[in-house]
């Protein structure tokens, strides 16, 4: 998979409360949910952002509560990938859950300013940035993780698996 | 090697000889929770994966307690999914109206949850069941559908940091002191995905409810699981609620853990996490003036009858100051038949308090009890992120119920040894 697009750098710990506020949390609906998307880390951040943009975090990025909200607030804003130093751990397993590409790398956050663009090669591992050409590794991620992305998801992932079994 | 607690639960819940941290597993569920919040997305999915039956009615818990009593057209459409699903699957714990408590205090004190088991939850706090010796984990909403339908979840295997507290806990330093300052010494990333585990001398003779706060704020350091080996105490709590049969479980003497930190409570002083990170912590003699328009007591966190009459203990004969609004909020009915029939309510009331019915309401900036602009909370709920409880420039405190009911009378972040 690639995702190419301008980077949106957020700081530590960005909370779920800060990528979707709680008192937007009566509905599910992931448009609706899109347009508040980052909304109390940078109120301009869905005016601004164009589909295909990354979003960067440092530390601990998602941390805070279990709300799924989150990460479909993202995908649903047109966010092509999530990269961070580190997920809080609801976060991560939300985003494999539900299909948002996300990534770590340690490197990145460093040698990166706001604004500029890289492109993201999951196959390969591999962060570019355009403007240097300048390449960063991305962390592996366990084989069931993997399965799970090819899937299109955890439900898909398990509606394959009683599908087969039940063909037994 | 030996193997922790948590292992332990996870290793009996796969069917797996041995399992190392690290590990992925597929783990049997004891018990899968939703809320008004997440189970709607849950039951979208698990109608979207073509799911016809739950892996189990009794083991799937529904709370509607977030935006409950329903605060506006979209959460009574929420809670309207949730109520279809359940009664079409038939599910045995289905909470609700006037049956409705904070979900954290509710599955604990129904003998839902139990010593042993295996419970995930889609919400973060989950974790608050590690207080009876279950390994418990906040999930997002796709793992809850998942669970509903299958029975089984994937998980990793945490390793575990053991947290040895000794000394005896002063006057008004409470489990929620102690939990506030471990958070402040690690960080709200200082146990990312793994689990901590709550031993010594201090935590063998803690309350139930103190350990349930402490629990309960685990995933505020990242944790997955917080979790304390059950004994007297638990037994205790859980005998006259468990309608099955529990487990108790303790970790082996030669069990690994990533990390051993001791800590000497007779040190500590009452605690309060300044804005806006959990982890900011400080003792109340270094908290400065810090003058307050709201005090929270209630929440998963501290909700509890103990809290409630730790802060009636001191709001006795007393008043909220003028500019304070104070809200008291029981966690769960029982809690507040008890507070009504302890006298509690009454004097709640007549110190000014508004008393809420059981919900999770201000915790989350839902409703009842929403801060405007530079307006400051003092609050015993667990999270205090920007716009927490309300507006982005509001700010939250975070503070055991002797603070914050000391903070409301004296109008500012208090101590109660000054009243
Ligand atoms: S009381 Fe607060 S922290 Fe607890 S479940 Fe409700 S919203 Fe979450």
């Amino acid at each position: 998979m690639i995702c190419k697009g301008k980077v949106w750098k957020f700081g530590d710990n960005i909370d779920t409360d800060a990528i979707i506020p709680a008192r937007y949390l009566t509905t599910s609906d992931p448009q609706a949910l899109a347009t508040h998307c980052m909304e109390d880390a940078d109120p301009d951040f869905v005016a601004r952002m164009k589909a295909g943009d990354i979003i960067l975090g440092g530390e601990n990025f998602g941390c805070g509560s279990s709300r799924e909200h989150a990460p479909i607030s993202i995908k649903a804003a047109g966010v092509s990938c999530v990269i961070a130093k580190s997920f809080a751990r609801i976060f991560y397993r939300n985003s494999f859950n539900m299909g948002l590409p996300i990534f770590e790398s340690q490197e990145l956050f460093d040698a990166i300013q706001d604004g500029e663009e890289i492109e993201v090669d999951s196959t390969a591992g591999t962060i570019t940035l355009t403007s240097s050409n300048k390449v960063f590794k991305i962390n592996s991620i366990p084989p069931f993780m993997e399965e799970l992305i090819a899937d299109g998801g955890l439900m898909k992932h398990i509606a394959g698996k009683r599908g087969k079994n039940e063909k037994r | 090697m030996g193997n922790t607690i948590t292992e332990k639960i996870l290793m009996a819940h796969t069917g797996l000889k041995k399992i190392t941290p690290g590990q992925l597993i597929n783990a049997k569920v004891d018990i899968a929770l939703g809320n008004d919040i997440t189970a709607p997305i849950a039951v979208k999915e698990f109608d979207k994966a073509g799911g016809k039956k739950v892996f189990n009615k009794n083991k799937i818990a529904l709370v509607l307690d977030h935006f409950t009593p329903n605060k506006d057209i979209n959460s009574a459409q929420q809670c309207k999914a949730v109520r279809e699903f359940a009664r079409k699957h038939k599910i045995t714990h289905f909470y609700e109206g006037g049956n409705v408590g904070v979900e954290h205090a509710l599955l604990p004190e129904k003998g839902i949850v139990l010593p042993g088991d295996l419970v995930i939850g889609a919400d973060s706090h989950t974790c608050t069941y590690g207080a009876l010796g279950a390994f418990a984990t906040g999930v997002g909403s796709t793992d809850l559908a998942a669970a509903m339908l299958t029975g089984e979840l994937w998980l990793k295997v945490p390793p575990s940091i053991k947290f040895i507290i000794y000394g005896k806990l002063p006057k008004w330093v409470s489990g929620k002191d102690l939990i506030l300052n471990i958070i402040g010494r690690i960080g709200v990333d200082g146990a990312l995905y793994q689990a901590m585990e709550f031993t010594g001398e201090t935590i063998r003779k803690l309350p139930m409810a103190d350990r349930f706060s402490m629990a309960n704020m685990a995933i505020e350091a990242g944790a997955k699981n917080g979790i304390f080996a059950p004994d007297t105490i638990t037994r205790e709590y859980v005998k006259t609620r468990a309608k099955r049969d529990y487990k108790f479980y303790a970790s082996d003497e030669d069990a690994s853990y990533t990390d051993i930190i001791e800590i000497n409570a007779a040190k500590l002083e009452p605690q309060v996490a300044f804005p806006h990170l959990p982890s900011n912590t400080k003792g109340i003699s270094k908290a400065g003036k810090v003058k307050i328009d709201q005090s929270l007591i209630g929440s998963c966190t501290n909700g509890r009858i103990e809290d409630l009459r730790i802060a009636a203990k001191i709001l006795k004969n007393r008043k909220a100051a003028s500019h304070v609004r104070l809200i008291v909020v029981p966690a769960t009915p029982d809690i507040y038949r008890q507070a009504m029939k302890e006298g509690l309510l009454e004097i709640f009331m007549k110190a000014d308090a508004v008393i809420s019915p059981p919900s999770c309401g201000a915790c989350l900036g839902g409703h009842l009890g929403i801060l405007a602009e530079g307006e400051r909370a003092v609050a015993t709920t667990n999270r205090n992120f920007v716009g927490r409880m309300g507006h982005t420039k509001s700010e939250v405190y975070l503070a055991s119920p002797a603070v914050a009911a000391a903070s409301a009378v004296l109008g500012r972040i208090a101590s109660p040894a000054e009243l």
